[in-house]
Order: C-alpha cells, then structure tokens, then sequence
C-alpha cells in the first residue's frame, strides 16, 4: 500500500512539473493561432515594414511602431546600462560591505515600484520639463527613454552586482600583489571576470524595457509615425496592443495579436540570448 | 603624457560615486515625490468609502478589497503547481534532458512581458473560456505570471535543506513523500513563503496583465466571476484619463506601501531564512 501512495505521488508531481512548460507552450499556441495567419493573410513584409497604420481603412503596417520600440529600448539602454553597471561595480568595490549590505536590498526592493507609478512621474515631472527644456510636446521618445532607463536600473544593478560578487576574490588579490592599483584590478581582472554577468543583466533589461507597457502608454505620446527627432511622440510595439485591445474587433484584434507574435519571438531571442551567456559563465569556471 | 594610475583611479571612483549616487537619488526621489504629493489625500476615510463620479471624489475601498483578493487567489493557483515542481524537481528526479526543458520553459515564462500575459489570458480565459472579465480569470492570468517566481525560490530553498535532515528520515524507515512533508517542506518553508510573498508584490504593481482579464469594475465583487479593480488599475485609469490628479497621488501613495511593505517583508524573512542557514 505504502508503494501504491509513494507511486501516486511521483505521478502527480511529474503531471505538476509540466504547468510552467505547459503554460508557455499554451500562451505561444494562442497567441501564435490569433495572429500568423493574420500575417500571412496581410503579408509578412508588407506588415513589419509598411508605414500605415489604418485598421480602419484596412492598413496594417507596424513598421513606425518597431522603429520606436528599437529607439526607446536603445536609449533606455544608453541610460540604464551605464549608471546601472557603475553602481554595481561601485557598491561591490569601493563602498564597505556593510553599507553595500543595506544599499543593495534598497535598490531591490525599488524594483517592486509598480511600473504605472513611474508613468505617470513621468506625465507629471519629467515630460513638462522636457517641453520646456527641449520643445516638442514633452510626451515623447526621449521621455519613455528615461523612464524604461530609470525603470531597468535595479535589475541591471542587481545581476551585475550578483556577478562581480560571484568573481573569486583571488583574482583580485592577484591583481594587487602584482602592484595593480584598486581600479587596475577592478576594471582589468573583475570586470573582466564578470563580464558575462554584466551583458546578460543587460539583455534581460532590455527585454524588460521592450516589453514595458503601462508606464510607455503614459509617457511616450503614443503617435504612429517614424520619429524624426528625440523629441518626437512615439507609440510602441506593447503600448499598440494594449491601447486598441479595448475596442478592437475582427481583424483588427488579429493584427494586435500578430503584434503581440513579433514582440514575443524578439524577446524569446533576446531572453535565449542572455541565458546562453550566463550559462558560458558557468561553463568558464 | 601618460596619467598616473592613482589619478586614473582618483577620477574612475569619482565617476562611478557619482552615477551610484544619481541612481539612489533618482529611486528615493520617486517615492519621495509620490508619498509627499499622495499621502496628505489618504485618510481612513478615503480607504474604506466608495469612489464617486468614477473616481473624481471618494475613496478606493472596492479595489482595496481588489488588490487583496486578486493575487491572494492567483497565489493560491500558482503554489501547489510551482511547490509542486520544486519538489518534483529536486526530490524526484536528477537532472536530465527532461528537467532541463522543464527548466528553460520556466526562464522562458519569467521573461515574458506582461502584455503578453494580458493578450494571452483575455483570448484564452476571457473568450475562448467564455469566463468574461472576472477575478478568476485575472487571478489564472497572474497565477501563470508568478508560477517562475514561486517555482525558484521554493527550488532554492529546497535544495537548501541539508542532505542530512533526508538521509536520517529514510533511516527511520519514512518513505520519500513523508520526508518531504515532514522534513523537507517544513525546513524550506521561510524560503517558500518568500517567493509567495515577492509573487504577492508582483501581482500588486501589475497592470497590463489583469486590466484585459480582470476588467475594471468598480463594484465590489460577489464571486470569482465578477469584475474587480486593483488598486494599479485603478490609478492607471484615474492618470491616465486625468479624471483626478489628487486621487491618482493619494491611490499611488497607498500603491507604493503596500508594495513596498510586501517586498520588506519578504527580504526580511529571506534574510532571517539565510542567516539560519549559514550557521
């Protein structure tokens, strides 16, 4: 009897180990039925590089939207990526460990901040001052930057920072026996070291930065045209499908979900991408 | 001329000082400014009565009760399926071809964006279940949502549990499943209750995800297949069709201790949980 139970048990945890599996097979099956046909009915080039998009007159182009996606993910990177690696070495290298004790979890617990609270400080303090200070409507491209900029900063931070710490400190001692100064060794041994780290942190930022709606929606303007200018108002790959998924029907329903089929495979391959790097991490050692 | 390396140094430290400074500032800033122009608007009055003219006056009772019973349920889904496949993974089974895929669907689904889960829970549960916008639906979406968070840090703390606690509850004659329910589980418990609770947090702050599944009614909630508001939603639709500045600050002021308390607590506990550990 005792075998029987033990025998049941294995059996329904190997059906429960297969729901994360399941689910991701489920919600790429959906969102793949809803959408390919859709593009293939409309065209695969014709929908990812044609500049119209009318769902009304029957004009389905998608391309300004990943032209924007690609800029804001960009310029969030040229904010998030630098100041978030920075902190990371900073608070690893140079700041005592106790205080690096209470600074990191801080910044941790900052990625909880709900992302629609940054769109709207955003709406609220950063657009005015981009209007005032650089023209355009405030609501733009560069605005939807620096909030995906600011909104990636703990995850960057985090993940580099888990990687510098993960480097032996035999390295660094190594590198100061041999009369290397602080900074010699940090950025000629550690950062080396963790490198891997530090580039994985930063694609799996810039998937997160791709794939942020809510707070783009509030700040971006939301404007379907290829930017000419930083100042431009743009509307993104994410922020399209969740502000005409309330009143969108038929085919125009169709054309928001094989919208949602480019943003899931980019960001399938970015993921992979940073998973093959930190798993190189693994193999280095 | 070459530069000294201590004025290389000197000049790097400056450097890097600076944008860890800016990074702090630019975080505290956020909460500083939400909590100072937020908190003056929130009373115990303004918590627990109903919001008027959708939200221009009144307070925000129904999606307090929203943001309690949405993740609250989705929870509840997820932790059985994600402890589940934690125990599966490290007490059942070594590591081999199988698990590595079951492990790479896992990191798939955490970095899927939240619209997805949105587009995918409307057209899956919504219409294709016929289940309409309701809590069940939105808790379903979510559950999915925060099944790789649960299911990490439960494997974690798992295989936390030193080999000697299994080898001598097998010595006393228990079977498998007895030393994981009676050994393994209770001793990665303050590990498991962490990811619920981090899995809590993210489902708080979530707004993309559970306005296409759960809807945004703002009557209270009767059963799993009545439309709710949480609070993110909430202030979504106060900012963002500028119905009420002054409600939007006083909902995101509530919205951010809430969160915040979450992920405290959370850390907390994770911190306790590790320093036991490494005794």
């Amino acid at each position: 009897m005792k075998f029987n139970s033990e025998t049941a048990v294995k059996g329904v945890l190997t059906v429960v180990a297969f729901s994360a599996l399941a689910s991701l097979l489920l919600i790429a099956v959906f969102i793949f039925k809803e959408g390919f046909p859709f593009m293939l009915k409309v065209g695969i080039s014709d929908f990812l590089f044609s500049s119209t998009w009318n769902p009304q007159a029957g004009q389905y182009g998608i391309y300004p939207m990943i032209v924007a996606s690609l800029y804001v993910t960009l310029g969030a990177m040229l904010i998030g990526a630098p100041l978030g690696v920075a902190g990371a070495i900073f608070l690893n290298e140079f700041v005592p460990p106790p205080v690096m004790r209470v600074i990191k979890p801080t910044i941790e617990l900052l990625a909880g901040i709900p992302s629609v609270v940054f769109g709207f400080l955003g709406v609220m303090v950063l657009a005015p001052f981009i209007r005032e200070h650089f023209g355009g409507p405030g609501l733009s491209l560069l605005a939807a930057a620096v909030i995906l900029g600011i909104m990636v900063l703990p995850t960057v931070i985090s993940i580099s920072s888990d990687a510098i710490g993960a480097v032996p400190n035999s390295y660094r001692e190594g590198a100061l026996a041999l009369g290397a100064t602080r900074w010699q060794s940090v950025h000629m041994v550690t950062v080396k070291a963790a490198r891997s780290g530090i580039i994985a942190s930063i694609i799996l930022a810039m998937g997160r930065a791709l794939g942020e709606t809510m707070a783009v929606i509030m700040v971006a303007g939301n404007t379907v045209k290829v930017p000419h200018a930083v100042t431009d108002p743009v509307r993104t790959l994410t922020a399209n499908i969740a502000l005409e998924m309330a009143n969108a029907t038929g085919m125009a329903r169709e054309a928001l979900f094989a919208t949602g089929v480019v943003l899931f495979v980019v960001i399938m391959i970015l993921n992979s991408i940073a998973r093959a790097t930190l798993k190189r991490r693994g193999a280095n050692k | 001329m070459r530069v000294s390396p201590k004025v290389t140094q000197a000049l790097a430290v400056t450097i890097l000082g600076a944008a860890t400074l800016l990074t702090l500032v630019i975080l505290v800033f956020v909460i500083v400014f939400v909590l100072s122009k937020g908190l003056p608007g929130v009373s115990l009055d303004f918590l627990f009565s109903s919001p008027q003219d959708m939200g221009k006056s009144g307070g925000i009772f129904p999606t307090l009760v929203g943001t309690f019973l949405l993740p609250l349920l989705a929870i509840t889904i997820a932790l059985p399926l994600g402890l589940g496949t934690a125990v599966y993974l490290t007490e059942y089974t070594q590591e081999t071809r199988f698990t590595r895929t079951l492990r790479f669907g896992t990191d798939c689904l955490a970095g899927i964006p939240s619209i997805i889960f949105g587009l995918f829970g409307f057209i899956f549960f919504v219409v294709k279940l016929k289940m309409g916008w309701c809590l069940l639906s939105g808790a379903l979406t979510l559950a999915i949502m925060v099944l790789p968070t649960i299911l990490r840090t439960s494997e974690e703390a798992i295989r936390s549990v030193p080999n000697a606690y299994r080898e001598v509850s097998f010595s006393l004659g228990a079977t498998r499943w007895e030393t994981v329910l009676k050994v393994v589980l209770p001793n990665a418990l303050p590990g498991i209750v962490t990811g619920v609770i981090l899995g809590i947090g993210r489902s708080i702050g979530e707004t993309a995800a559970v306005i296409f599944t759960a809807g945004s009614s703002l009557r209270m909630p009767m059963t799993v297949f009545d439309s709710v508001r949480t609070m993110s939603v909430h202030f979504y639709i106060l900012a963002r069709e500028g119905i009420s500045n002054e409600n939007a600050y006083a909902t995101a002021a509530v919205l951010i201790l809430t969160v915040l308390l979450v992920n405290l607590v959370a850390y907390t506990l994770m911190h306790r949980f590790i320093a036991r550990r490494s005794k």
